[in-house]
């Protein structure tokens, strides 16, 4: 069945909204906000497609999925198909369907949002992946070709994972390590449950296992073995860096470290991680009192206020300095905390933290703001407004401004190169400035996205098998001269 | 898992530990720590590695049983397994050449002081090691840290060994009765930290404390390490432990250590009463 709708019919259909848990529910559990779509909603919506000659949609999909044809095989009612095809490009779209910003992405190109909305990709891919892993066949791929050299991995995000996965079904001997008790990188620790179920995560996780890839947590490479060891004692042919970029920072004001003052990594890690919501029966203990101020406007502000906001304070504001049109969050997150209950300060930066008795914060100072002149980055400059000072009373401050990785590998492996802000330099290839050892991700990008991290994991599984392949070769040629 | 391959008490509230983890045994220095979870619920505690043996593959832990984590730990017998050890984790203690250096115990930091003591002996020093403790049974390590140093100093607070007094007391009798002193280094409780900080300051001593504040991934992901130092603020997991004492904000990290107070007393509570019940929820 194609679709049997004239385009001025498709275009007729409205946009389909996906389910969701009606907000003054939701902001009380912690349980998936967005259910997607059912089997009508996402037939609905796949309609709509206009199966555009020039599929601009490609263009804006970091990874160039074949947005009209998998939406042709939803049409169809082909599922798995549909899976498949995203799949060629897109190894974990269950997640990328549930997290990219598509508005900036994929729907921005879309056609159809010239004049109505655009087509809801994200909410489309979401449905044939979760159809897919319910429904479809889970056996893994199997391997042809077997190879010698073994690959070290180092992290387990989106980058690592998707590298480990290209490269294990190339025949590839592939280890990938991790820092902390649990694989997954800032799908795990990070973005929340509400957002992103951790048994999804769970099942990719499995997936790339049963691809034959071992996975080593508790091992912090530069700390229980640096990189050169792991080139030189423990025999690996090559190495992936996708550490991330997890070290969290700060603003420099006054009160800064006082106790009740969070960074959004730590607060998550205790709630997500560490399951601090459930003290005492876990151990890890989180405090967020009645007033909770959440400082940032992208995906990690908004993780940490409504994360905050679902361990019951009356109020949860969050101050940006910029205005809501600004915020580098997804929309549907922005949407979403403020539908939840969050209280928006906008134009307002923080000046000072303040104590009434040096053992907790009590009050946190602002000041407005108004959008100057662009700055290099083209975004307007926020600049303070004299004398607008006001004071929130507060329990809880979480800092959200961004993080840099962290510098334990850059410390402890000579030569490789490395920028201000601690980013791993590579060319265009993925590799870095040390030969056979490549990087991606958040690592070599500062914060970016989860597309962006496995599209670079893809980038370097390619690099990596042509260097390997091209040192077989050297080494076969050394060999026949010799002999 | 990591087994406990060997458990020993060493006073009322102090136990070791051997622990088999041979990557961590193979690496680890003077200064570093571990950062270990004991099971499925538990929080991820930093703990200092006291010794190691790369051979026989094992680290050794010193542990003063003060809260819920550590009490769980404390339990543990030989053959018991840990879910997660992470390390070495933190800088080296920078070992040099100085002459004649002090080094400070107190309390479990007597643990933690002793493999500091022992690389700079390796390295030349002459090392007067001073140990402090509330009283005679406290005292740990004696023998062991007496192998690796020079002159050892031990001061109760009770006088119920050695001298009468506290660590700074047997540091100023030191010096007022011996030569140059090329540094100090100081582990122990925070106040007793501040007070060798303050009191060797005046003399323009250099001086090093390895601070303990909160910690949970041990990497620089997190920030709940934070310290002020000489105004500026530093992870103590990537950047420490070990700090120039006259630099520290010692005040800021004793309030951010009471952070959880409440909690913790409250957890601890819990896991006692559920103790005397008999019915170990989890462990
Ligand atoms: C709260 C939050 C919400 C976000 N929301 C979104 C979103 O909605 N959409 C989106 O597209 N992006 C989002 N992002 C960004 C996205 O998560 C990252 O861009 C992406 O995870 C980067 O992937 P990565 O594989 O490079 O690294 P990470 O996911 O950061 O993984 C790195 C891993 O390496 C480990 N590691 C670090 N150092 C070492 C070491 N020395 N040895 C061994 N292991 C080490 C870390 O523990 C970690 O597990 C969000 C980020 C945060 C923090
Ligand atoms: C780098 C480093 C090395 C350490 N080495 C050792 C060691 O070798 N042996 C050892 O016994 N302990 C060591 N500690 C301290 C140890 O980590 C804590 O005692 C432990 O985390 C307490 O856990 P708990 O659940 O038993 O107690 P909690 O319930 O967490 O705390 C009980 C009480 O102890 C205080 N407290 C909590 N954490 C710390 C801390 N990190 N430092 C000081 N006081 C704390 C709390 O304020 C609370 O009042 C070290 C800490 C750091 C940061
Ligand atoms: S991967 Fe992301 S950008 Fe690409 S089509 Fe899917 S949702 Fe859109
Ligand atoms: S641009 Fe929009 S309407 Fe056109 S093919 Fe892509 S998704 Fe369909
Ligand atoms: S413990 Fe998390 S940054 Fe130091």
């Amino acid at each position: 069945m194609v679709n049997p709708l004239k385009p001025s019919e498709r275009m007729r259909i409205p946009r389909q909204a996906p389910i969701e848990q009606p907000p003054a529910i939701r902001n009380h559990n912690f349980e998936e906000v967005s259910l997607g779509f059912n089997e009508d909603l996402v037939t609905q919506e796949a309609l709509r497609c206009l199966d555009c000659k020039n599929p601009v949609c490609i263009d804006g999909c970091p990874v160039s999925i074949d947005i009209p044809a998998f939406v042709r095989l939803v049409v169809e009612k082909k599922y798995l198909e549909a899976a498949k095809k995203i799949k060629e490009q897109c190894y974990i779209p269950a997640i990328t369907g549930r997290v990219c910003p598509q508005e900036r992405q994929c729907e921005c190109e879309c056609l159809l949002g010239k004049k109505h909305k655009p087509l809801s990709i994200g909410k489309l891919e979401r449905f044939v992946s979760d159809y897919e892993r319910l429904y479809g066949d889970n056996t893994p791929p199997e391997i042809h070709a077997r190879r010698e050299e073994k690959i070290a991995i180092v992290g387990t995000g989106p980058a690592g994972l998707t590298c480990a996965a290209e490269l294990a079904q190339r025949g590839y001997r592939v280890t990938m390590f991790e820092a902390l008790h649990a694989a997954g990188g800032v799908l795990r620790y990070g973005i929340p449950e509400f957002r992103l179920p951790k048994a999804i995560l769970d099942v990719e996780i499995e997936n790339v296992k049963k691809l034959g890839v071992e996975i080593v947590t508790n091992f912090i490479i530069g700390r229980t073995a640096t990189v050169d060891e792991l080139l030189d004692d423990f025999g690996f042919h090559a190495i992936f860096l996708a550490t991330g970029a997890g070290s969290p920072n700060f603003q420099g004001i006054p009160g800064e470290n006082l106790p009740g003052v969070y960074s959004a990594s730590e607060f998550l890690t205790r709630v997500n991680f560490m399951r601090g919501y459930l003290f005492p029966e876990y151990d890890t203990p989180v405090k967020i009192g009645k007033r909770v101020a959440v400082v940032g406007g992208g995906n990690t502000a908004m993780d940490a206020v409504r994360t905050a906001l679902r361990l019951g304070p009356e109020k949860a504001y969050l101050i940006y300095r910029r205005t809501k049109r600004e915020m580098p969050a997804r929309a549907e997150e922005v949407d979403h905390a403020l539908e939840e209950g969050v209280e928006l300060h906008e134009l307002t930066a923080p000046i000072r933290v303040i104590s009434n008795d040096g053992r907790w914060v009590s009050k946190i100072e602002c000041v407005k703001m108004q959008l100057g002149e662009p700055g290099s980055d083209g975004r307007r400059k926020p600049v303070e407004i004299p004398n607008s000072n006001y004071i929130l009373e507060v329990d809880t401050v979480i800092i959200a401004i961004g993080q840099n990785p962290n510098p334990i590998i850059q410390a402890t492996t000579p030569n490789l190169a490395s920028t201000k802000k601690g980013t791993v330099v590579v060319d265009e290839n993925g590799q870095t400035s040390r030969e056979g050892v490549f990087a991606g991700g958040d690592l070599s990008r500062g914060g970016a996205t989860v597309i962006l991290a496995m599209r670079d994991g893809k980038l370097a599984a390619t690099s990596i098998h042509q260097y390997l392949e091209k040192k077989a070769v050297e080494h076969h040629l050394a060999k026949t001269a010799v002999s | 898992m990591f087994e406990i391959v060997a458990k020993e008490s060493l006073a009322p509230v102090l136990t070791k530990f051997v622990i088999r983890s041979p990557f961590i045994a193979r690496k680890r220095k003077a200064g570093h720590f571990v950062i270990l979870r004991v099971d499925d619920h538990g929080e991820r505690i930093p703990l200092t590695i006291v010794d190691s043996d790369a051979e026989s593959g094992t680290i050794t832990l010193i542990v003063q049983t003060i809260g819920k984590t550590t009490k769980l730990l404390s339990l543990k017998e030989k053959g018991d397994t840990l879910l997660d050890v992470a390390g070495p984790l933190g800088n080296p203690t920078p070992i040099e050449n100085l002459g004649t250096v002090v080094c400070i115990g107190g309390g479990v930091g007597t643990a933690e002081i002793f493999p500091i003591v022992k690389a700079l002996k390796e390295a030349g020093n002459r090392v007067v090691t001073i140990i402090g403790a509330r009283n005679k049974d406290l005292v740990i390590l004696e023998r062991e840290i007496s192998e690796v140093s020079d002159t050892l100093i031990i001061a109760t607070e009770d006088g119920s060994r050695g001298l009468k007094g506290l660590v700074t007391d047997a540091l100023s009798d030191y010096i007022q009765s011996n030569g140059h002193i090329g540094a100090v280094y100081a582990v122990g409780p925070i106040p007793m930290m501040r007070a060798v900080s303050n009191f060797t300051k005046p003399f323009d001593l250099k001086t090093f404390v390895s601070l303990n504040p909160l910690m949970m991934d041990g990497t620089g992901m997190c920030g709940a390490c934070r310290v002020t130092v000489g105004g500026e603020t530093k992870f103590a997991c990537v950047d420490g432990p070990e700090f120039e004492g006259h630099m520290v904000d010692f005040d800021e990290l004793i309030a951010r250590n009471r952070a959880y107070a409440d909690l913790e007393k409250q957890s601890l509570e819990r896991f006692e009463r559920e103790l005397a019940e008999g019915g170990l929820i989890h462990g």
